[in-house]
């Protein structure tokens, strides 16, 4: 009994603690000018929200852009930590520290420290300023993550289950996709989770590389916060978390709880 | 029909100097069980891991109703093999484990439910399609993973140490459960084993290997009765082993003459008797023998015996060895048609 209403105590905190934060952007996006020392505005408007919608804004627009890059820089992120991730956590070989190291380099590295190089690398390939280009460069942070959730994943993973597979007729490809594929796909959930939002909230990277020709939602946000359109800044910012809010969401049982995230379904 | 033939199988894993299997030579008789008998390290599933196309070789054919079967994909081989653990896919029921392989040729779901259904029923399965593999038990997961091999109706079916999971109860159920199916289906089975008791109980016939290379190859009374080397005759128990000469039916050594049965080849050999078929009573090559030890071991006694300053053991049943004490002087026999000799180089 007690330490149940201590549980629901800290939830109440942590919730109000979370949401506390984000309470003055949804007054903002509806206040109609909101001046010291009034608690709340005195008047509200739906003006920001309709600006925010409306063609000229370009809020829309940006919205789309940036779920393709983080969706484009998930799906490739997945095309290589899959199978980077099986070597890393079944096989053993030589200059396997070297290899975790590398992949871990990135995610150890401030953004900082190498975007430059990447610019100028980019910039004979001539990738600066577009889309290509930013979803290459979002692609360094977001690997770390999906390599090493998918090596954790297959070191739980039996491969014996597929030569199992193959002696019962099943080809490669439909080993993959009806033995390891059912038995990944929880980690693989995770890890493109977490690919998916890292890329959605780049925002050195992507003014780096795109050079403010790509306008994805987070550089849309800081120029409008830096113009002082406190009220537009807020309508975007609660757009801007609804990506991350409905992943949560959805997968809040896949991501805590059960623990499949990361063991695999294939654990006894 | 089925068979299949090894032809000068030799497979070396990379990192290790000896072959895991050296020019392996085998022809499997059609529609019987085989085992695949050895000490743990002697290449037997490697052999399985071969036929299944799990593994290449480095030399030598795998030929299957006469055709090469060499460079096949596993799935076109048409050889299913059980692993030691039962590893039924844990996303699927039972039943959909058992479908597994019709579901990957393309069956449609109301033929592979027809199929499904009588084949859980054989392997006293009924009813349990429905639930999740983690549901039973380890016997009732052996009888699934041995259930959606058979379903494909194999050319060749391959089981790796099927008993090696199970506790004694369950493992004479299991063992029955394979021998009963195999005979109804007919097909060309090897099992994979470690223990001798469990090769000579289930198979037809017995491939036993050391070392990579193939020791003998027969019916089970042969690995008893006419074992080819003295590690043979040890493997399955062999204990009593006597140096001397053979020449025209009689065996020279310091045990004395001995009269063999016919057929057997002159020379320098070792002479072997089985525990078992030493008589402690007066007759045929009786010698005269004092009793060293007698330990009770259950359904048997072991009696150990010194004729002539060598030592021969023999196994009777505890009622024929409950009047021997140690230190007594007895008449034993040594019958010449359970006189074998194997060859000298190896003792």
């Amino acid at each position: 009994m007690h330490a149940d209403r201590l549980k629901s105590l800290a939830a109440t905190a942590l919730a109000v603690g979370l949401i506390l934060p984000f309470l003055p952007l949804e007054i903002w996006s509806v206040a109609h000018g909101w001046r010291f020392p009034d608690l709340l505005p005195r008047e509200t408007s739906t003006k920001a929200w309709t600006y925010a919608f409306s063609s000229t804004a370009g809020v829309l627009e940006s919205f789309a852009l940036t779920t393709f890059i983080a969706l484009t820089t998930t799906l490739l992120a997945a095309l290589v930590g899959v199978p980077a991730g099986r070597a890393l956590g079944l096989y053993r070989f030589r200059g396997k520290g070297l290899v975790t190291l590398l992949l871990l380099a990135p995610a150890i590295l401030p953004g900082l420290a190498m975007v430059f190089g990447l610019h100028s690398i980019f910039l004979r390939l001539g990738l600066n300023g577009t889309v290509s280009g930013v979803i290459l460069a979002h692609l360094v942070p977001v690997l770390p993550y999906m390599t090493l959730v998918m090596a954790a994943v297959f070191a739980n993973f039996d491969p014996a289950f597929e030569d199992q597979a193959r002696s019962l007729g099943a080809s490669p490809f439909q080993t993959f996709r009806h033995v390891t594929l059912p038995a990944i796909s929880p980690g693989l959930l995770t890890g493109a989770l977490f690919s998916f939002l890292v890329s959605w909230s780049q925002y050195l990277l992507t003014l780096a590389i795109g050079g403010g020709r790509v306008q994805t939602l987070p550089l849309l946000l800081f120029s409008f916060a830096a113009s002082g359109r406190n009220d537009v800044t807020g309508a975007i910012a609660l757009l801007y978390i609804v990506p991350g809010l409905v992943i949560v969401l959805v997968t809040a049982h896949q991501v805590s709880g059960r623990g499949a995230a990361l063991t695999g379904g294939l654990r006894p | 029909m089925t068979t299949l033939t090894l032809a000068g199988l030799t497979k070396t894993y990379p990192g290790t100097d000896r072959p895991a299997l050296d020019r392996l030579d085998l022809a499997i008789e059609s529609g019987s069980l085989t085992s695949l008998l050895g000490p743990s390290g002697c290449g037997k599933t490697t052999t399985m891991k071969l036929i299944a196309g799990l593994l290449a070789p480095d030399a030598g054919e795998i030929v299957l109703n006469g055709r090469s079967i060499h460079g096949l994909v596993p799935e076109r081989r048409g050889v299913a093999m059980v692993l030691q653990n039962p590893l039924l896919f844990p996303h699927l029921t039972v039943g959909g484990n058992i479908g597994f392989g019709l579901k990957m040729r393309g069956l449609s779901s109301t033929e592979i439910a027809r199929q499904v259904d009588p084949m859980l029923a054989r392997v006293h399965l009924d009813g349990m399609g429905h639930r999740p593999p983690t549901a039973l038990s380890g016997g009732q997961q052996q009888r699934a993973a041995l259930a959606r091999a058979l379903i494909l109706k194999p050319k060749v079916l391959l089981l790796d140490e099927p008993l090696s999971n199970l506790d004694a109860g369950l493992r004479e159920e299991m063992q029955t459960l394979i021998r009963t199916l195999q005979r109804e289906t007919g097909i060309t089975t090897l099992v994979v084993t470690h223990d001798q008791a469990e090769a000579v109980a289930l198979s037809d016939r017995i491939a036993l290997l050391f070392g990579g290379k193939l020791a003998q190859h027969g019916p089970p009374e042969d690995f008893y009765r006419r074992p080819a080397s003295k590690a043979v005759a040890r493997f399955f128990g062999g204990v009593n082993f006597v140096p001397g000469r053979s020449q025209a039916g009689t065996f020279q050594s310091v045990l004395g003459p001995l009269a063999l049965s016919k057929g057997l080849a002159d020379g320098d050999h070792l002479l072997t008797v089985r525990p078992e078929a030493l008589r402690l009573s007066p007759g045929p090559n009786a010698r005269r023998a004092r009793v060293d030890a007698v330990a009770f071991l259950g359904t048997q006694t072991r009696i150990d015996l010194s004729v002539a300053g060598v030592n021969l053991q023999a196994l009777k049943a505890p009622d024929e060895a409950a009047t021997l004490r140690p230190g007594m002087e007895i008449d034993i026999s040594l019958p010449p048609d359970a006189l074998w000799l194997l060859p000298s180089g190896d003792h």
